[in-house]
């Protein structure tokens, strides 16, 4: 008598996201790369203005512990007119705060593809891939995409020169808005 | 053997553009589609209008009206899904067409050093001679071979 070896199913590999809006326009990121999600009100008073012509989509900074974290305004990131943001994602092992419209959603995805060749500009560098999602197809941003090396270097080099004050260390606060 | 046995026939595709046709080498030619709903995201390649789902897959549309002929395509009639070969990876690219597409035989000519570089060859059709367009030069990419053509038609004797 033969005995059927039970296939095994292969399991789906999932991730959750959260689908933000920017400018109008919504883009997903990874729900495992952001630490932190806070109203922009929650931090009135404690950013620091920050001012390099170079970098205009870095408008402030917040100081976390020893470290600066750089708000990047998303919507001057992709090159979108600036919209009414009202939140911040606070990136999971990154210096990189993220100044977004609202959050559309949270949703999981099992399939990520990637950026056509035909796209061979920053955008590669921007998105990790593409997603298609209720028949529309939504960027998942690249976390680490928003700031280049050189320019937390060249942030870091302005934040040395302007050193926060006690007063503007904001604490860690867990996964709220 | 005859002379028309010696005579090498290449499938090309026909496409129009505007008023003008041109001719794309018919293994590169995945499929021709009813427009779809084109889906816009943020970024920094010009040449790409934004991208179609076609069988689950994202395809970037690229309009090749505008540097063919000086004028954007504003009827679309089909999307020419063609077929990119870049080293080893292939990747499809949607292009807009405005009339119908069709399948011929032809023997090529093979473009010249003065032609421009979106030029693989060329073909005599119907009273015309026509463009036989080298992909790669004319859409982007990473390794954008400009110069390089799509192939090299041998001269015929």
């Amino acid at each position: 008598m033969r005995v059927e070896i039970p296939r095994k199913t292969p399991s789906v590999k999932t991730e959750q996201i959260i689908l933000f809006r920017s400018s109008g326009q919504i883009f997903a990121i990874s729900s495992a790369s952001v630490q932190e999600v806070r109203s922009v009100d929650s931090l009135a008073g404690t950013p620091q203005e920050v001012n390099e012509p170079s970098i205009p989509k870095v408008r402030h900074l917040l100081r976390r512990g020893e470290r600066n974290l750089y708000v990047v305004n998303t919507a001057l990131h992709f090159g979108l007119k600036p919209a009414h943001a009202s939140l911040i994602f606070m990136l999971r092992k990154s210096r990189t705060a993220l100044l977004i419209d609202g959050i559309e959603k949270m949703t999981t995805i099992t399939r990520l593809q990637a950026l056509p060749h035909a796209f061979c500009h920053e955008e590669r560098l921007w998105y990790r891939g593409l997603t298609v999602l209720d028949q529309s197809v939504i960027p998942v941003v690249n976390p680490a995409g928003f700031l280049t090396s050189d320019e937390l270097f060249l942030l870091d080099a302005l934040a040395g020169r302007t050193a926060l004050p006690e007063t503007h260390v904001i604490p860690e606060l867990g996964l709220s808005t | 053997m005859s002379t028309m046995d010696q005579i090498e026939l290449h499938s090309l595709v026909l496409l129009r553009l505007g008023e003008r046709r041109f001719a794309l080498a018919a293994d590169q030619v995945a499929e021709l589609v009813a427009p779809s709903r084109v889906f816009r995201f943020a970024h920094r390649t010009p040449e790409i209008d934004g991208v179609i789902v076609r069988r689950g897959r994202v395809v970037p549309v690229c309009d090749l009206a505008e540097p063919l002929t000086g004028k954007k395509l504003h009827y679309r009639r089909f999307y020419l899904i063609a077929n990119r070969q870049r080293g080893v990876s292939q990747d499809w690219i949607a292009l807009p067409v405005s009339g119908e597409c069709e399948l011929i035989n032809a023997d090529l000519m093979p473009a010249g050093e003065s032609d421009s570089a979106h030029v693989a060859a060329w073909i005599s059709h119907g009273g015309e001679v026509i463009e036989v367009l080298n992909l790669n030069a004319l859409t982007p990419g990473p390794h954008n071979e400009v110069g390089s053509r799509d192939f090299a038609p041998e001269a015929h004797a």
